[in-house]
């Protein structure tokens, strides 16, 4: 009985949760004289003008692959980086460890707006603007930490005779590492890449600032929708669903892992 | 277990000061060179002093948008957290129900945050808007543009709608990483479903609701581009929070130091706070061991 009203209450949070998205779907399947003129709980003639206007006007998919270069580069560097630093800090005392530890945390707590100005000017400097690796250098700051964190959670819980026993056997550290370590924590890796997807994926102020048109991110792009007639409610809510796509696309192969993955971890 | 001791480590953890401090710290120095100083122009600049911390920090807007700003950070853990802790209660252990429940909860979380405020200005809107129509229908007169109370009840509804899955991942990551002769030994000692929770879930979900907890404080204390996209910071300056004035200030009114000023101060608050809660945690912790 009380599994029940458990299950009773979860469906009912999961209804409530995909409501607003049921109804930006809903809208991107109308046109926009359509959605102002009439109230309707679902659409009654169905279109998919809004989204063939999105992959036809090069102005618009371009964002979306703008988006989807810097996120795969910037979980690729803070991968890369935060692997051997987490192993460190997972397994060695060193002199400021944990010092180095809260300073990385402590970038996350950064007020964004202020600092915008000098990282326009020092990504001049490099004569990055408007390039890829600028935004995706630029989420390193709040994404490498977090990185960090996570894989330190997960490597302190594989037992260290592990790691004892290898060397012993004459294994050198990097054959080690790839070998015999980084399969052990396959999951850990694959929720890490999913938490630095999704919040490069989600930031906005960064990525506006770095870019003009080479690299604009989709959700600059999304700004546009503003004519002279209003809002094209249509078009923004087809380019809003469509910015959910690839995030789902990734929850789905990492799937497995978000749930096995955060059992084995302590996070 | 102690760790080894080696200051080599120092070599594994140099790629990651390396790509952190390139970003961090130039910045952080410019910043600070901007709050002593006032600029009229490129080569126009002249040494204050503290004159812009002491001018920011007898400006009554921002007291103002401090106490908002605490208010609205102290709703949203005390909502979030408990609800994300019945969340990952009420879930699925095993079958197809986890990854469904896994998929579905980390669907807020991947849209952009100015999409968030997209989503949420087209839901509430009385003529197109689902919830706005049908709180209107109800007899009930909300308009989140024009009374403060309804732009705040809009605010965290679409707050707790977009964060509270994140609590609930982690929340949940920590129960089962809970080995199952925990459970049955509490059920030969007779446990209720409370004392489980109290005494068994609750302090081994430790860690990760210590992650939950900094990370939605921080976050929510940084709250910018949500209510930005929904409200504006209005109706007046009812949810001008503090990310939102300092933009105000730094781009609006191009005052340079004084924003640069409030900015160092704004960083040290959330450092002491999160610090505070980080400290407490670990404490809890270890009362409970002994």
């Amino acid at each position: 009985m009380t599994i029940q009203k458990r299950t009773i209450g979860l469906a009912i949070y999961f209804a409530l949760l995909l409501l607003p998205i049921y109804w930006m779907l809903n809208m991107s399947l109308r046109t926009n004289a359509d959605i102002l003129g009439s109230f309707a709980l679902y659409p009654h003639d169905p279109t998919l003008t809004n989204y063939i206007k999105i992959f036809t006007d090069e102005s618009w998919y371009s964002g979306y692959i703008n988006s989807i270069i810097y996120v795969t580069i910037n979980t690729v560097i803070s991968l890369f980086t935060a692997l051997p630093a987490a192993y460190a800090f997972s397994r060695y005392r060193f002199i400021g460890d944990k010092h180095m530890f809260f300073w990385l945390l402590t970038n996350r707590m950064a007020p964004a707006a202020v600092f915008l100005l000098p990282f326009f000017q020092l990504y001049s400097t490099f004569g990055l603007i408007d390039t890829h690796i600028a935004v995706a250098l630029a989420h390193c700051l709040f994404n490498v930490p977090l990185a960090v964190w996570i894989l330190e959670g997960f490597m302190s819980g594989v037992p260290r005779e592990i790691d004892e026993t290898a060397y012993l056997d004459g294994y050198s550290f990097p054959r080690f590492f790839i070998t015999v370590f980084l399969p052990l924590i396959r999951a850990g890796v694959g929720v890490t890449a999913f938490f630095c997807f999704m919040f490069s994926w989600v930031e906005l102020l960064f990525a506006r600032t770095l870019t003009v048109t080479n690299a604009k991110p989709i959700a600059a792009t999304m700004t546009r929708t503003v004519s002279a007639t209003g809002l094209d409610w249509g078009l923004l809510a087809a380019a809003g669903i469509l910015t959910i796509v690839p995030g789902a696309l990734v929850i789905w192969f990492v799937r497995n892992h978000l749930a096995k993955g955060f059992a084995l971890g302590r996070v | 277990m102690e760790k080894w001791e080696n200051n080599r480590a120092w070599f594994l953890v140099l790629p990651v000061f390396v790509v952190v401090a390139f970003s961090a710290i130039i910045p952080l120095m410019t910043v600070v060179n901007y709050s002593v100083q006032d600029i009229f122009g490129p080569g126009q600049r002249v040494f204050v002093g503290a004159e812009w911390f002491k001018e920011v920090l007898a400006d009554y807007r921002l007291h103002d948008a401090l106490w908002r700003q605490f208010l609205f950070s102290g709703l949203v853990l005390l909502i979030e957290i408990p609800l994300g802790i019945l969340i990952a209660l009420a879930m699925p252990k095993r079958g197809w129900g986890v990854s469904a429940s896994l998929v579905t909860l980390a669907l807020p979380l991947l849209i952009p945050w100015n999409v968030i405020g997209t989503i949420w200005i087209v839901f509430t809107r009385p003529d197109i808007g689902l919830f706005g129509a049908v709180v209107n229908g109800l007899g009930i007169a909300f308009d989140h543009t024009a009374r403060p109370l309804d732009a705040w009840v809009t605010l965290m509804l679409m707050e707790v709608w977009h964060w509270t899955p994140l609590v609930a991942l982690l929340a949940y990551a920590g129960l089962r990483a809970i080995p199952e002769a925990y459970y049955q030994a509490a059920k030969i000692d007779g446990a209720s479903a409370w004392a489980t929770f109290r005494y068994i879930q609750l302090p081994k979900m430790r860690g990760v609701l210590t992650i939950a907890i900094l990370l939605r404080f921080m976050d929510s204390f940084l709250i910018y581009a949500e209510p930005f996209v929904l409200t504006g910071g209005g109706p007046g300056n009812s949810t001008t929070f503090l990310s939102i004035y300092l933009v105000k200030v730094a781009v609006g009114q191009f005052d340079l130091g004084p924003a640069a000023a409030f900015s160092l101060i704004y960083f040290l608050i959330i450092l002491l706070f999160s610090w505070l809660f980080y400290q407490a945690l670990q404490n809890v912790g270890t009362g409970e061991k002994r």
